[in-house]
């Protein structure tokens, strides 16, 4: 199990096993994401109430799994930096902060234009959208935080230990809005939670979601792999590479 | 009693940088040892590293023949570490100051200890001013007089020699000699040339 | 002048308890310190007291329409109050190197932190809560919510102490830190603004307003268990920036 955690540490092993592994999960990622938005525009049957414009769940619902699973890698990543001293890990929670935030921007912007034919406005303190407005403050202020550093070893050591305590409150803010949401405003309609969704629906929208995790996966581990070569630039082993290359 | 600070193979990175390496480090009582080296070769990391600041390190740190890690506790509690700010609250009269320093230590203390040890560093007739109004030179003092105040065996000194007149630097150096004889150890980084005795040890780095 | 000294031969000594030496002692140079400057345990009041003002001078004087809002805006106007003091909290010991000393004693650094928090509370959220009625008679928030308004600022502005010392710890290390400080710590308030805004609102109904206190305590133990883990790690990572 140790010998296993810190092979899998080391950048150069690191390096070369996401090399076999990236090109599959872009496969996956194009197959799937393909094949979901496909399906989910041109053939799942029109919503009883919202017609057509139920669709953008397609892309919103997908950014919003994301965004918050992105959230809690980068606090996994976190504590396995600050645990083991694995700087891989602190690499990938680098290169992940940026992307989540992206997805939970991609969620914001998708439900404010699905708000415009459900509400008529662009934008409703729906508990979804209002917690994930949150969610992007607090990967902001991660990134922020981790750029006002000039010594990157406190950088990453202080980003870890914001996403790990980010990452507690987030069910808890995820909660106490959701509970302010319903004093303010009941028997509104969200986004998802709605009687059973008929099967030729919600496939689609499992494909999609396969489909955004793999391009996850791939994207962080050719950033991480980036990032690898980076910092590693004066390391013997990252040299001799690029004088094969 | 006797005390023994070892590092084994101790290597710094930071920031993708090898400060040093491969560093073998073995310091017992009766020793002043003077880490040296030039401007940015780790002397400050090092003396957070020994005075158990900073884990951020490869290699093993023993005290007493136990890794550190088990017995920190212990290590703390004999450990004196002055850094390159003083530790004194420009707020806080002298006394006031120290009877913080005294408890840290657990110790609740009484003010004539405190006041002799004022006296010892030069200070009587300051005890009640608040440090700010003082002097950088006698606001170090005030952090000095914790060397007599709150015994502890192993002193780490980092530059403890700024802002002292000349007459304070030869009575410190006594002092870290004497602690040095009586049994302490003293580890030091300093510019100041210290006076060879047989307690004198150097470290080099870079 | 150092005078020669006779050296009484130091003994190795065995970690003592004097734990709770240590934190009154803590405790009491910290009150001492920020009671020897006024003006920067008033400042936050001031602060409280000025962006109040602002409300009804940039809405509406109407009473109707204020006792709708007051009890978010006197919230809100808090939180913000409290935040202000908070870039402070390590600051200076950070700068004179007290804070190395800190987390060199030989007693928990959980613990010792935990004590310059109490001052904070002490010192910010208190004041700011026992205020907060005063604002609320300016703003004609209606009667009956007083005793809640200052009991749920005071129970959560605790809270908002411990959490708020984790991004003081984060941010001590650099030298602009306050704006990046209020960042990071802003969205973790968000729950304890919720119930505590909802408190008084509930008051106001004339509801129940123990779930909301309850809730507000919760919150305040888990953030008192977790919390002082959270800044003495981050502490240990600025000292070292």
């Amino acid at each position: 199990m140790w010998a296993f955690i810190h092979k899998l540490g080391s950048p150069k092993w690191f390096y070369g096993i996401s090399a076999k592994l990236e090109p599959w999960f872009w496969v996956a990622a194009a197959l799937l994401i393909v094949a979901g938005t496909v399906w989910g525009l041109a053939f799942a049957p029109a919503d009883y109430q919202q017609g057509n414009s139920f669709r953008i769940i397609y892309v919103h619902v997908p950014a919003a799994f994301l965004a918050q699973s992105i959230f809690v890698s980068m606090a996994v990543a976190g504590l396995v930096f600050m645990v083991w001293k694995i700087k891989v890990a602190d690499m990938a929670a680098a290169v992940m902060a940026p992307l989540g935030a992206a997805m939970t921007f991609v969620s914001l912007f998708s439900g404010a234009v699905w708000g415009v034919p459900t509400w008529g406005t662009w934008w409703m303190w729906d508990a979804r959208l209002t917690s994930m407005l949150i969610l992007l403050f607090l990967y902001l202020g991660v990134i922020a935080l981790r750029g006002a550093f000039t010594s990157r070893d406190s950088a990453s050591r202080a980003a870890s230990v914001l996403a790990m305590v980010g990452v507690i409150n987030i069910p808890i803010i995820k909660y106490s809005v959701d509970w302010w949401y319903t004093l303010h405003q009941p028997a509104s309609f969200t986004m998802t939670s709605r009687p059973a969704m008929p099967t030729e629906m919600w496939l689609p929208l499992l494909i999609m979601v396969l489909g955004f995790y793999s391009f996850f996966i791939a994207l962080t581990l050719m950033r991480t792999r980036n990032e690898i070569l980076r910092r590693e630039s004066n390391k013997r082993w990252v040299r001799e590479l690029v004088q094969e290359a | 009693m006797s005390l023994r600070l070892q590092a084994q193979q101790l290597a710094c990175e930071r920031d993708d940088r090898w400060l040093f390496q491969g560093l073998d480090v073995d310091i017992h009582s009766g020793e002043v040892v003077r880490i040296e080296g030039p401007n940015g070769s780790g002397k400050t990391t090092l003396l957070k590293i020994l005075s158990g600041q900073l884990s951020d390190y490869h290699g093993e740190l023993y005290w007493n023949d136990q890794p550190m890690r088990e017995v920190r506790e212990h290590f703390l509690t004999n450990l004196l570490y002055l850094g390159h700010a003083p530790g004194v609250k420009t707020g806080l009269t002298a006394l006031e100051n120290l009877s913080w320093y005294q408890a840290l230590d657990g110790q609740r203390g009484s003010e004539s200890e405190r006041l002799d040890a004022l006296a010892i560093v030069g200070l009587a007739g300051f005890e009640d001013v608040p440090a700010g109004q003082l002097s950088a030179g006698q606001q170090r003092r005030i952090a000095l007089a914790r060397l007599t105040l709150t015994p502890r065996a192993l002193w780490v000194l980092d530059e403890p020699f700024t802002a002292i007149d000349r007459h304070g630097v030869a009575a410190l150096e006594a002092q870290l000699v004497a602690h040095a004889n009586s049994g302490g150890c003293v580890i030091v980084t300093t510019h100041h040339e210290l006076a060879s005795s047989p307690a004198l040890r150097r470290i080099e780095l870079g | 002048m150092l005078q020669e000294t006779t050296e009484v031969a130091p003994r190795l000594k065995e970690p003592g308890e004097g734990l709770a030496l240590a934190l009154t002692a803590t405790l009491k140079r910290d009150l001492v310190l920020m009671l020897r400057r006024r003006g920067e345990v008033l400042n936050p009041l001031v602060f409280f007291a000025l962006v109040i003002t602002l409300f009804p001078v940039g809405i509406s004087p109407d009473p109707d329409l204020l006792a709708l809002i007051a009890p978010g805006l006197l919230w809100v106007a808090a939180l913000l109050a409290a935040l202000l003091s908070l870039d402070s909290l390590f600051r200076s010991d950070f700068d004179d190197g007290s804070l190395e000393q800190l987390l060199l004693a030989p007693q928990p650094l959980a613990a010792l932190t935990l004590a310059k928090v109490a001052v904070h509370w002490l010192l910010t959220g208190l004041p700011l809560a026992l205020m907060a009625p005063i604002l609320g008679i300016m703003l004609a928030l209606p009667a009956g919510s007083y005793l809640v308004l200052a009991v749920s600022l005071a129970l959560g502005s605790a809270t908002l102490s411990l959490i708020g010392a984790i991004g003081a710890a984060l941010t001590v290390g650099l030298a602009r830190g306050g704006v990046l400080l209020s960042l990071l710590v802003l969205p973790l308030y968000i729950p304890v603004l919720i119930f505590g805004a909802g408190a008084v609102q509930a008051a106001i109904a004339g509801d129940s307003v123990s779930a909301h206190l309850a809730i507000l305590g919760a919150l305040l133990a888990a953030a008192l268990m977790l919390a002082p883990w959270a800044i003495a790690a981050s502490l240990r990572i600025s000292i070292n920036g």
